[in-house]
């Protein structure tokens, strides 16, 4: 039976994400052994990680051209290693770095690529929430294996413990692959949170938190629910938080378990990004906002009376 | 410098879009049609490098008739030329379909450098920059929320969840940009006026040496087996804040176990 291969996600500090283990736990339910494949460093921890979550082989890339170049070498890489062992399907993370690797190699491989997918079949059905989170597709690669980038958070990962053997891969890329130099790594701080995309709960806040300073509020109702912290665009376009945080159309899709919307209308784009949310609560002070048409719980009232109100309950009940 | 710039035609995300029931395809016939989003930030950024630098610049679309439309609203934001490739076999076509129409309309042009938006509003796919470079075997500096022009040499700002990247490559090459790049500026009705003399080359498959069978429904890597609407989410519970909506809302909390 041919392996499903797992692109390995890790963060710069070397841990796996969390859309990795993900990946494999998805991995295990379509037939077939579990490999993943890490495309950079590799750890004595990130292996023991890989095989709690049932990856039973490991394929270990590591090497100066794929830290210090964007995706082209480890695409060149990942496209040599399918056409060696024939995979029955490759699973990489729905990130711009896992969407930019897939679509390489589908053009290397003249192979379909579907993206954003939140559940897979073993018969290669993949299921895609498009428009804004309006409609439900169901599709397939057509042309080649299915090679598809999955939306982290889309299932609950469980571990399978196995005791992987890792196999070293050669990295042999053409000059070609070595023309966009990496020169910097920059780590913006954002603490101890967890990843937007990542975090089982998300607070968020937008024009109606009305300065950066106050975003203090959101931040701190976030940290005391173990959340990461979101905004809207109007929020970002104001300057009150950086944009890698923008939550929506044009920025994160985040599906977690809970969705706090903080001083937001609830304007279609941002739906876009967050409507998956298992549980959403809102608070608002116009009745009328979209908001709370897809709100579980809604508060019409002033954010600056009710979240302070809020975190000193959580605080008490701590 | 010479500089192409992609520029697709989407359905207005601001309205509800659909897939056709017949063939799975987007339905471009009853949408609102508008240039993606991303790819205004895009005209603006080549705009800006050639009025620093001089050059040339040209938007190119893949697209059916219709996308004239948003060739001309680009072109009165201030590009000197269009070309748009359209053709009916092209309908239904995939990325990996699409990246090779691109790839061998850019071809044609002898551009330094190609400038894209990140990713399209309709198919979020974020995919067809690395396509189309992987193609033209150039560089492809994408995600940039800054980019710099020295000479031949191209810096960017690439945008990363832990914070930014700073990557180079010489020209020729192809950088994708986010909408924090710059503010693009609206079309005057000077603009407008001159947009509709400017030149726009119509291409077909055929022009690009690429046949039918390539392209297309025929020619997709990936099919739409099957797409329905989500059920709405409900509406749940909606309080007055009164005098304790934070407690309110906390006990909320704990009764679904997340405090
Ligand atoms: C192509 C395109 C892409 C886009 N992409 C995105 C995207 O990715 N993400 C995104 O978010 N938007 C996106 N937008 C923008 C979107 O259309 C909205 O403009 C934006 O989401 C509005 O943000 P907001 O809800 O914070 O602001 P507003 O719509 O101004 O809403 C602010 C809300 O705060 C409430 N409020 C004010 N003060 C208080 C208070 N003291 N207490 C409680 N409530 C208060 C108000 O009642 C109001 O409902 C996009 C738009 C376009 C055209
Ligand atoms: N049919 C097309 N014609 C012109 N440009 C396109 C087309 N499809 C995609 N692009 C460009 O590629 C970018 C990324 O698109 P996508 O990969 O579809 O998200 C867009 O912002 C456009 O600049």
């Amino acid at each position: 039976m041919a392996e499903v291969l797992v692109v390995v996600e890790a963060s710069s500090q070397g841990g796996v994400k969390k859309v990795t283990l993900e990946m494999l736990t998805l991995a295990r339910t379509l037939g077939g052994d579990v490999a993943a494949v890490v495309l950079g460093g590799s750890s004595d921890e990130l292996t023991a990680k890989l095989g709690e979550y049932g990856a039973t082989k490991i394929y270990a890339a590591a090497g100066a051209d794929l830290d210090e170049y964007l995706v082209a070498p480890k695409a060149t890489v990942l496209a040599g290693l399918i056409q060696r062992v024939s995979p029955a399907a490759v699973l990489l993370a729905s990130t711009q770095e896992g969407k930019e690797i897939a679509a390489r190699v589908a053009v290397k491989l003249d192979n379909g690529v579907l993206t954003d997918v939140v559940a897979l079949e073993p018969d290669g059905t993949a299921t895609q929430v498009v428009f804004a989170g309006s409609t439900i597709v169901k599709s397939k690669v057509t042309k080649g294996l299915p090679i598809v980038t999955v939306r982290p958070n889309s299932l609950t990962p469980a571990p399978a413990p196995a005791t992987p053997a890792v196999e070293p891969v050669e990295v042999a890329v053409a000059d070609k692959d070595r023309l966009a130099k990496v020169v910097e790594r920059k780590v913006e701080a954002k603490g101890a949170r967890p990843e937007l995309a990542e975090a089982s709960i998300v607070v968020s806040g937008g024009r109606g938190v009305g300065s950066a300073d106050n975003f203090k509020l959101v931040e701190e109702l976030a940290d005391l629910l173990g959340g990461a912290v979101g905004a809207s665009r109007a929020a970002v376009d104001s300057g009150f938080y950086p944009h890698q945080f923008q939550v929506g159309q044009t920025g994160k899709t985040v599906s977690p378990q809970l969705y706090v919307a903080l001083g937001i209308s609830g304007a279609i784009q941002h739906r876009a990004g967050m409507q998956t949310s298992k549980t959403i609560v809102a608070v608002n002070k116009d009745a009328e906002a979209p908001i709370f048409e897809l709100a579980d719980f809604g508060v019409v009232g002033d954010l600056f009376k009710v979240v302070p109100q809020a975190a000193e309950e959580i605080r008490k009940r701590k | 410098m010479k500089i192409v710039v992609l520029v697709k035609q989407v359905p207005d995300s601001g309205a509800e879009r659909t897939l056709r029931n017949d063939d799975n395809t987007v339905d471009r016939a009853s949408a609102n049609n508008v240039i993606n989003e991303m790819d205004e930030y895009a005209i603006e950024e080549a705009l800006r490098l050639q009025e620093a630098h001089g050059g040339e610049v040209v938007v190119l679309t893949v697209g059916p008739d219709r996308a004239t439309e948003s060739i001309r609203k680009a072109l009165s934001m201030g590009p000197d030329s269009a070309v748009h490739v359209v053709d009916d076999a092209l309908h239904g076509s995939c990325a990996v379909a699409t990246s090779k129409v691109l790839a061998a309309a850019i071809a044609q042009q002898n551009a330094d450098l190609v400038i894209c938006g990140a990713e399209s509003t309709d198919g979020r796919v974020q995919v067809m920059p690395h396509m189309v470079a992987e193609r033209l075997g150039i560089a492809a500096l994408t995600g940039a929320r800054k980019l710099t022009v020295e000479g031949s040499q191209l810096t960017i700002e690439r945008q990363t969840d832990e914070g930014y990247e700073v990557v180079t490559a010489a020209t020729p090459a192809l950088v994708s940009v986010w909408d924090t790049i710059n503010d693009p500026r609206y079309p005057s009705f000077k603009g407008i006026m001159a947009a509709k003399k400017k030149p726009l080359q119509t291409l077909s498959l055929a022009d690009l040496g690429i046949a039918a069978g390539e392209v297309g429904l025929d020619g997709a890597t990936s099919a739409v087996a099957e797409h329905n609407k989500r059920p709405p989410r409900q509406a749940g519970n909606k309080i007055d804040a009164g005098d304790d909506g934070g407690a309110k809302l906390v006990e909320y909390l704990a009764s679904e176990k997340f405090v």
